[in-house]
């Protein structure tokens, strides 16, 4: 019997009311874990998702129920105003964010998470580790400053990263001589404390320095990192948070956090992995590379070249007497809020007797799957929308390839240019459509700051404007053909 | 390290794989439910919040512990519903387009 965990001897032990609390408190986790991973399981098909995921928010009640008859609890005051006052903030975010804000309202969430976490983690060494009760042991330390390291960093760095998407902070990457030396050192002394720690729990100075630091360093390594990495950052970010919530599991001895935060850890794990493949570049070249800090000078420039520009009545013509129109989004049509005058363009296409697809990038946007959702607020069917594997053969056959606002990630310099700092993204293929209509406010260069050869292609057409109100020009002019 | 410990590291080791496992076959389609959906799974921190919170350590404790519980809070009402509201807009060709309403633009 010695085999079974604490939790289940204390019972064994106790054997009577408080024993069978202890019971149906893991009861409830263990049930709440099983829906979690349900829920998540879900996601992976559009049309089971919804429902796995209400199950998930029926296995965190449950988690909730479950710890609030915890015997450790002996006043409910500050927990009813925590419920209450988090609830009043919590439901607008749920209720009231529009879509195109999605990437700053998952940002600031992690820090809300992360949060959570650090506090707990800063509260328990309070009441443990101060050197009279210096009652934590060295796992236990070592899980709680780990929670503490990541979930402080991670505070202070999503609330940078919801700066520069709310842009309230400048979205360029900020730099500085030896920004990476200072980045490093900061990260290497905070883990040195953490093993300080680890070595003497009872060091409170070591624990509050690390925290500091801590907080420091997350906004110091956000910083030099721009709003087209965004979605990097933010799925990373993503990850630290579920590492912190998994090391406040080992620090208070909770199976219902590990897990969750294991799961959350690897997905923003995974994320981060899919997000820096689909821009050619490794972790660490996101993270120390302050991309577009200096705009490369591309070795093609536009002097000798000129773009020809459309009016809306003949790009009208163009989609509305096209068999196959492949519309290409990016982060332009979610500044634009255009996702719904795109939607009523394809519907009058479609009417026409041309079919209609969209092609999304894994990066278009400021996060990952940040078009998918825009454009489904807007009443696109998902089956209309398709990863850049699964379109990018098509485009051959494309008749009308309609680009939204995206610019890099359309961008041929990629597969041919050498000297460009893309060179080796994987691009949309859309030079390979008959006719390119490309929708864009004015001729300045991408977020990369990197020249568009396709833009000078000879199959191609500018037509410039805001993306909405061009759409809107568009769609008057199909309807009256 | 006492066995508790392991058998704690046993837990997180397999449940990442069972994450990676998972997620790694989510479609890109729902990258962004699925981000807003394990932020929401992760406020599960509320529950070592809950105890701060309620267990009497001291006053600063317990300050902490209603913070804490709040910025969870946030995350698992805020998390939830917005990734309900994310995930009732995905429809497919032949559902019929008129049973969901669409989210009013704003």
């Amino acid at each position: 019997m010695t085999a079974l965990p604490s939790f289940l001897l204390e019972t064994a032990a106790a054997g009577d009311a408080s024993g069978a609390r202890v019971l149906i408190t893991q009861a409830s986790y263990l049930v709440s874990s099983v829906f979690f991973i349900l829920g998540l399981k879900s996601l992976t098909r559009a049309d089971t998702a919804r429902k796995g995921m209400q199950q998930a928010a029926l296995g965190m009640l449950l988690a909730i129920v479950g710890t609030l008859i915890d015997q450790r609890i002996v006043e409910y005051g500050w927990i009813l105003a925590g419920l209450a006052v988090g609830t009043v903030i919590g439901w607008p975010l749920g209720t009231r964010v529009p879509m195109t804000a999605m990437p700053q309202r998952i940002a600031i969430s992690h820090m809300f998470g992360a949060l959570a976490a650090t506090l707990v983690g800063i509260a328990e060494y309070l009441h443990h580790g101060s050197p009279e009760v210096a009652s934590l042991d060295r796992v236990q330390m070592a899980a709680l400053g780990f929670e503490v390291l990541f979930g402080s960093l991670t505070v202070t760095g999503s609330f940078m990263a919801f700066g520069k998407l709310q842009e309230f902070l400048p979205g360029k990457p900020i730099t500085y001589a030896g920004q990476n030396i200072v980045n490093i050192g900061a990260m290497a002394g905070a883990v040195a404390l953490w093993v300080y720690l680890i070595v003497d729990p009872t060091a409170t100075w070591a624990f509050w320095t690390m925290t500091a630091l801590a907080f420091v360093i997350g906004i110091s390594f956000v910083l030099p990192i721009g709003g087209a990495d965004m979605p990097v950052v933010v799925s990373l970010l993503n990850s630290y948070a579920g590492l912190a919530a998994s090391a406040t599991g080992f620090a208070i001895g909770n199976t219902v956090l590990i897990i969750a935060g294991a799961l959350d850890g690897a997905s923003g794990f995974i994320l981060s992995i899919i997000m820096s493949k689909a821009m050619n570049r490794s972790f660490t070249n996101v993270l120390f590379g302050a991309f577009g800090s200096a705009p490369t000078a591309s070795t093609k420039t536009a002097t000798n070249l000129t773009v020809k520009s459309i009016s809306a009545e003949d790009a009208a013509i163009q989609l509305a007497y096209a068999g196959k129109v492949v519309v290409v989004p990016g982060y332009g049509m979610a500044v634009a809020q255009a996702q719904h005058t795109v939607r009523e363009l394809a519907e009058l296409i479609e009417k026409k007797g041309g079919e209609v697809k969209y092609a999304i990038h894994p990066v278009a946007g400021r996060m990952p799957g940040h078009m998918n959702v825009l454009l489904a607020e807007a009443n696109v069917p998902y089956d209309r929308m398709y990863d850049m594997e699964e379109i990018n053969d098509e485009f051959e056959s494309v008749d009308v390839a309609l680009v939204i606002g995206a610019n890099d990630v359309v961008n041929p310099a990629a597969k041919t240019d050498t000297s460009s700092p893309i060179y080796g993204m994987p691009i949309l293929n859309v030079d390979h459509a008959k006719n390119i209509i490309v929708l864009k406010r004015s001729m300045n260069a991408g977020f990369a700051g990197i020249e568009n050869e396709l833009f000078y292609d000879e199959k191609t057409n500018m037509l410039f404007g805001d993306a909405k109100a061009s759409l809107s020009k568009l769609v008057s002019e199909v309807k009256t053909l | 390290m006492t066995f508790t410990n392991i058998l704690q590291l046993y837990v997180f080791i397999l449940a990442g794989f069972v994450g990676y496992n998972i997620i790694t076959r989510v479609p890109p389609l729902l990258h962004t439910p699925l981000m807003s959906a394990t932020n929401a799974i992760s406020a599960i921190s509320i529950v070592g919040a809950l105890v701060v919170a309620g267990a009497r350590y001291s006053l600063v404790a317990s300050i902490l512990g209603f913070v804490a519980v709040t910025c969870a809070t946030i995350n698992v009402v805020g998390g939830f519903v917005i990734t309900d509201r994310m995930l009732r807009m995905f429809k497919r060709e032949d559902a019929p387009a008129t049973t969901a309403p669409a989210e009013t633009p704003k």
